[in-house]
């Protein structure tokens, strides 16, 4: 048996030679339960706005359009223009002129099939591909003014940069804010774990004098107070969950508020929260255990 | 087995004990007299490493006691016996678990037909279910006296194990120490009991250490 599960299994008389402790422990029974239940909300903080910096990182680095408008005989000679300085323009991976095809197809919700094209004063569009390092817009943009002065640079996706920026720092936040529980949590299991130590003074010395080493006298609490945190924590993520759940879904393609949520195999995170409590349960009440033992010897 | 050499202990009041050198060797048995106040239970605590001595050197099982970690003690305190003069249960236990305490700290058991023949010899089967705080002082101490001696340690001390009983129950725990010191225990028990010693001393080479003026000397014959 490995030394964990060892100490998962326990000993039934090792853990009656300390008395139960009811008040302590429905306090971090309760303390686990909300400081797992947080945990779940920063975990889908988190998940959801480093789904959204990405999608809105893709989408950055998706492609910019470059529409000319030019009277009819000057339109070619704009677009080689264009053309041109894009050639030239640092952070630029590709452009392309769309075709008439291309640009029937994206008129065609407005004006119907049957659009004469080559009559109407329609203006051209060319899809820019940038390189994953960007290219400078505001160059470009005097650059096409004095080149082709009927070309106007779209880049609609930029205005998302500070977003995904935005989106990044919140995702850092929620990590974070994961630490700052994580540590409040060890906080309170201390002082609990300390507490129950200082009620149970008499019976630990009773132990020491019949024979007890410090490290089976800490097991005992060690022991409870893992196991606290680690039921306490999967009620709080049970329920945190479930509330996470039940957010009311308004658009699939998610805003940020309906994209709070857990997606696929991304659910799976929020199991480890309990583990986890266990784990800082195990490392404070073990050190606030062998600390206390020692200085009261 | 326990050795004092020059041993000086005093609290914050000033010297209790001054000077004290003695041994328990494998075998022997030891009374500790004195009035109250005099440090019987210090010396007591001293031989047990719950107190470590200011001047001279105690060796505890030929370790000198400063030397030894928090875990020698417990490892040291296995095999010697103390009946507490206040003797300390844990009170969520039964008598029979408390009895059995120092087997379970340290991971041994016993079975129930051992552990019944000990609580039986000291006369508590019936109580041994009852809570530690249930039971009458001298029912605790002859609890203690299991306790102290279910791990067969090889060293006894017992801090007044007849305190609160009465003679007959006297004669039968000085009887059960005399087994456990033919058997090759070293034996100390503290008393203020001088017809307990007398009585002892027909039944076994006893030595009685008096404590006065924070000396300990060895008594005469005149008791
Ligand atoms: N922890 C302590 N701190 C300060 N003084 C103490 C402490 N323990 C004992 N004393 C003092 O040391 C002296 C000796 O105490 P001790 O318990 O060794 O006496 P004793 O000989 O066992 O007495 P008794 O026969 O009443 O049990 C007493 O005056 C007592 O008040
Ligand atoms: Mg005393």
């Amino acid at each position: 048996m490995s030394p964990l599960l060892a100490f998962l299994a326990g000993d039934a008389q090792a853990d009656r030679v300390v008395p139960p402790t009811g008040f302590t422990a429905r306090l971090t029974l309760f303390a686990s339960a909300a400081m797992a239940f947080l945990t779940v909300f920063a975990l889908a903080l988190s998940l959801a706005t480093g789904r959204l910096a990405e999608n809105w990182g893709s989408a950055l680095a998706q492609s910019s359009t470059i529409r000319i408008s030019a009277p009819e005989g000057q339109m070619e000679a704009q677009v080689l223009a264009v053309m041109d300085v894009l050639e030239t323009t640092p952070g630029i991976a590709d452009a392309r002129v769309l075709t008439d095809d291309e640009q029937r197809a994206l008129l065609e919700p407005w004006f119907g099939p049957d659009l004469p094209l080559d009559t109407l004063p329609v203006p051209r569009l060319i899809e820019v591909k940038e390189t994953p390092d960007g290219y400078d817009a505001e160059g470009l943009r005097a650059r096409l003014a004095g080149e082709a002065p009927g070309a106007v640079l779209d880049d609609h996706t930029r205005w998302r940069e500070p977003l995904v920026r935005a989106a990044e720092r919140l995702r850092l936040l929620g990590l974070v804010s994961i630490l700052l529980i994580a540590a409040t949590t060890a906080v309170m299991i201390t002082l609990a774990a300390a507490a129950a130590l200082a009620a149970n003074a008499q019976v630990i010395r009773v132990l020491r004098l019949v024979g007890a080493r410090d490290a089976y006298i800490a097991r005992a609490f060690v022991r409870r107070y893992t196991l606290r945190a680690h039921s306490g924590a999967s009620v709080g993520t049970a329920l945190g969950m479930m509330a996470v759940w039940l957010l009311p879904e308004a658009d699939p393609g998610g805003s940020f508020l309906t994209g709070l949520g857990f997606q696929g195999t991304a659910w799976l995170w929020p199991l480890l929260i309990p583990q986890l409590a266990a784990l800082v349960a195990f490392a404070a009440t073990h050190h606030a255990a062998l600390t206390t033992l020692k200085e009261r010897s | 087995m326990i050795e004092f050499e020059q041993v000086s202990y005093g609290y914050s009041g000033g010297p209790l004990l001054a000077d004290v050198s003695l041994r328990l060797a494998r075998g022997s048995f030891h009374f500790l007299t004195g009035p109250s106040g005099a440090g019987k239970t210090t010396l007591l605590k001293l031989c047990y490493g719950e107190l470590i001595a200011q001047q001279g050197r105690v060796a505890i099982f030929d370790r000198d006691a400063r030397t030894l970690s928090r875990d020698d003690v417990a490892m040291m305190r296995r095999r010697i016996g103390v009946v507490h003069q206040d003797q300390q249960f844990l009170d969520h236990l039964s008598l029979a678990e408390n009895v059995a305490l120092p087997l379970t700290v340290s991971g041994r058991s016993t079975t129930e037909a051992d552990l019944g023949d000990l609580i039986r010899w000291v006369g508590l089967e019936s109580q041994r279910e009852s809570r530690p705080p249930e039971l009458s002082g001298g029912e605790r101490q002859r609890a203690a006296l299991a306790r102290a001696i279910i791990m067969s340690p090889d060293v006894i001390l017992a801090d007044e194990p007849t305190g609160n009983v009465d003679w007959e129950m006297s004669l039968r725990l000085l009887k059960l120490m005399v087994e456990l010191n033919k058997m090759g225990k070293a034996i100390m028990v503290a008393t203020h009991d001088l017809n307990l010693i007398r009585a002892a001393k027909s039944q076994v080479q006893a030595r009685v250490l008096r404590i006065s003026n924070h000396r300990v000397q060895l008594a005469g014959a005149d008791l």
